[in-house]
């Protein structure tokens, strides 16, 4: 007679997620999909994302038209109608048609500066951060400066220095992402630096230098992967700020002045002045700015829990 | 500690340094050259020959920072192209106003925030953690501007329980000393007119405070939650301390540290939100001043409150690593 092996379940009811040769993003991916809270986050950036690339298979009008200018007076703008579901704008645009459009402006602007956001300050970060590993002399004085630089920044509220550069750079489209981004830059530096520095005495390293493997491949191939992880979440999390940012300009009269792209935050700005009579104005893109970060925001946090080494039983 | 706040201070020194260049430089990146983009859409011809000459732009360039810089030194930092008023001048007299609305703002959050954070950690996974958590993630993602017009619509101009704009009456003829209008009005003891302040002072402060709130919220549980599973709080437990002994002299006493630097942290945020809450509710401080100087390319004064800013922001931080390092005795400040 053989004795019963235990139950394979005796441990943990997830200790199959972390068997070995199970990765850390694998592991993370596997806990992700099976937490509600980042589905809901998920599903949420899903119909926000398609809202943006079919926006004009949504609606039969063409954004910021001003067609029916003639039916808004300045005591009332009408509502919800058999041609306009949700009524007209201030303007006499398609109320619809300017949320939906808008969509696809936020869409742009919030990936576009984190990508920016992201690309320099991972690289200040690797920079700062490498150069501390390597040791030296010059590897002090190079890490130095970039946190200098990234002190000057981070002085600077965030919002008054996106003000700052699109003051630079002109009113447009790329002033504003290029601003936004850069707003962004020394939170990922520092993050990014303080996490290969912490990795830096992982034992995984010290193994790795006994090998015999140049300092330098140690960092990139080995430090940089391993402590990347913070950044992505963050990374997910500055969506939802970034796009409350574009909303900011353009609530400070900074962002896309063509009246012919919709933007919420400019949508909410003009309906100011028709609170009273039209608060549907303000409240749709409110919402939809609102929900929209809250999606990445969800995931985001998801994602942080997931990659979390603590969370790993 | 002496030694610890000297050479912090110390350190602020090539921080300001760097940023004076940055902004000196940023005037001479300006659309159009740098006496045009200072003096704006009245620029003549001799204005600008006066500015140019009165600033040295004809100089080298390092001459030109020289300029600057001794200026700065000296307490000027240039003048409004509109109103022609000093910067220096500017600032002192609106920024009681943000300071009054700032600090309301951030003990509101934080009078709200700790006992719902500290709630929500000793109640995890009931209805009223989830209910707590959602609130502050609902806080997080709202839009600081759209808070504050929701805000004004529905309590000031539906409900007319609050007034919508402005930081007193224009009826109320009050006494003004220190520009801080409760504290005037305690001065004068003209109590209406610190009421009717502190009356103005409620939709903004609120409008700015929620996504500090939801941090500290968001914080507070975190820490908690992290001090309840530690040793010395099962120790304190299974010694028979009374509960109430425990969660003040045990878990808050350790658990409010991250809190006290988070709070200390909001201050670029409040400076952030203050732009955009006080121009909503036309709350007369340097947020909607530099709202209306952002509109008006009033670039010496976006120049001058910047590097003001800066300068108070990384005091602050100062002070934030100075009070971790009083009511934590284990940090060591050197």
């Amino acid at each position: 007679m053989t004795i019963p092996l235990p139950p394979a379940t005796m441990t943990a009811p997830d200790a199959d997620l972390d068997e070995p040769g199970v990765s850390l993003w694998r592991g993370a991916f596997r806990r992700l999909r099976r937490n509600p809270t980042a589905i809901f986050g998920l599903l949420i950036i899903l119909a926000f994302v398609l809202v943006a690339l079919f926006a004009p298979l949504l609606t039969v009008y063409e954004p910021g038209s001003a067609q029916w200018a003639g039916q808004v007076t300045p005591s009332s703008v009408p509502g919800p109608s058999e041609d306009h579901w949700l009524g007209l704008d201030r303007f006499g645009s398609d109320l619809w048609t300017q949320l939906v459009y808008g969509a696809r402006q936020s869409l742009v602007y919030g990936v576009v500066s984190t990508i920016i956001g992201f690309t320099v300050g991972t690289s200040l970060g690797i920079l700062s951060g490498g150069f501390v590993a390597l040791g030296g002399r010059v590897g002090v004085w190079v890490d130095t400066a970039v946190m200098r630089l990234v002190d000057i920044m981070l002085s600077v509220p965030s919002l008054l220095l996106a003000v700052s550069i699109v003051a630079v750079l002109g009113q447009n489209a790329y002033a504003v992402m290029i601003a936004i981004g850069t707003a962004q830059v020394p939170i990922f530096a520092r993050l990014l630096r303080g996490s290969m520095l912490s990795q830096g005495k992982a034992d995984y390293v010290l193994a790795a230098s006994a090998l015999g493997i140049r300092r330098r491949r140690i960092v990139i191939g080995h430090v940089v992967p391993n402590a990347i992880g913070p950044t992505i979440v963050q990374a997910t999390l500055n969506l939802a700020t970034a796009i409350i940012e574009v909303a900011a300009l353009s609530f400070l009269g900074l962002g896309e002045s063509d009246p012919a792209v919709a933007e919420w935050g400019r949508m909410l700005v003009a309906a100011q002045d028709r609170f009273d009579a039209a608060p549907q104005l303000a409240l749709l893109p409110g919402f939809a700015i609102a929900v929209t970060a809250l999606g990445f925001t969800l995931l985001g946090e998801a994602l942080r829990e997931a990659l979390d080494p603590r969370g790993r039983r | 500690m002496l030694r610890f706040v000297l050479r912090r201070l110390a350190l602020m020194v090539p921080v300001l340094v760097g940023l004076t260049i940055l902004l000196f430089a940023w005037v001479r990146a300006l659309p159009g050259d740098p006496a045009r983009a200072l003096l704006g859409q009245r620029a003549t011809p001799e204005g600008i020959a006066r500015v140019n000459e009165a600033y040295g732009f004809n100089e080298p360039v390092l001459v030109q920072y020289a300029t600057y810089v001794k200026a700065l030194v000296t307490g000027d930092f240039g003048r409004s192209i509109q109103s022609g008023q000093p910067v220096v001048e500017a600032f002192v007299e609106k920024f009681p106003a943000t300071l009054e609305l700032g600090l309301t703002a951030l003990v509101l959050a934080a009078i709200v925030g700790v006992p719902l954070g500290y709630l929500a950690a000793r109640n995890q996974g009931r209805t009223l953690d989830t209910f707590v958590m959602s609130g502050s993630l609902l806080g997080v993602v709202t839009p600081v501007f759209f808070l504050a017009i929701l805000l004004k619509l529905v309590f000031a101009e539906w409900l007319h329980w609050l007034p919508t704009s402005l930081r007193q009456d224009a009826r109320i003829d009050a006494t003004h000393i220190t520009n801080f209008y409760i504290l005037d009005g305690i001065l004068t003891q003209e109590w209406d007119a610190a009421l009717d302040a502190a009356v103005h002072l409620v939709l903004p402060a609120v409008a700015l405070g929620t996504i500090p709130l939801a941090i500290i919220v968001r914080i507070t549980r975190a820490s908690v939650a992290e001090v309840l599973n530690e040793d010395y709080v099962r120790t304190a437990m299974s010694k028979g301390l009374r509960a109430g002994t425990i969660s003040r002299r045990h878990i808050l006493r350790n658990a409010l540290l991250p809190v006290v630097t988070t709070i200390g942290l909001q201050a670029g945020l409040l400076l952030s939100g203050a732009v955009l809450t006080e121009t909503v509710f036309s709350f007369n401080g340097i947020g909607q001043y530099l709202f209306d100087a952002i509109g008006q390319r009033d670039y010496p004064v976006l120049q001058g409150f910047i590097l003001f800013i800066a300068i108070i922001y990384s005091l602050i931080n100062l002070l934030v690593d100075v009070t971790y390092g009083i009511i934590d005795p284990r940090v060591q400040v050197s």
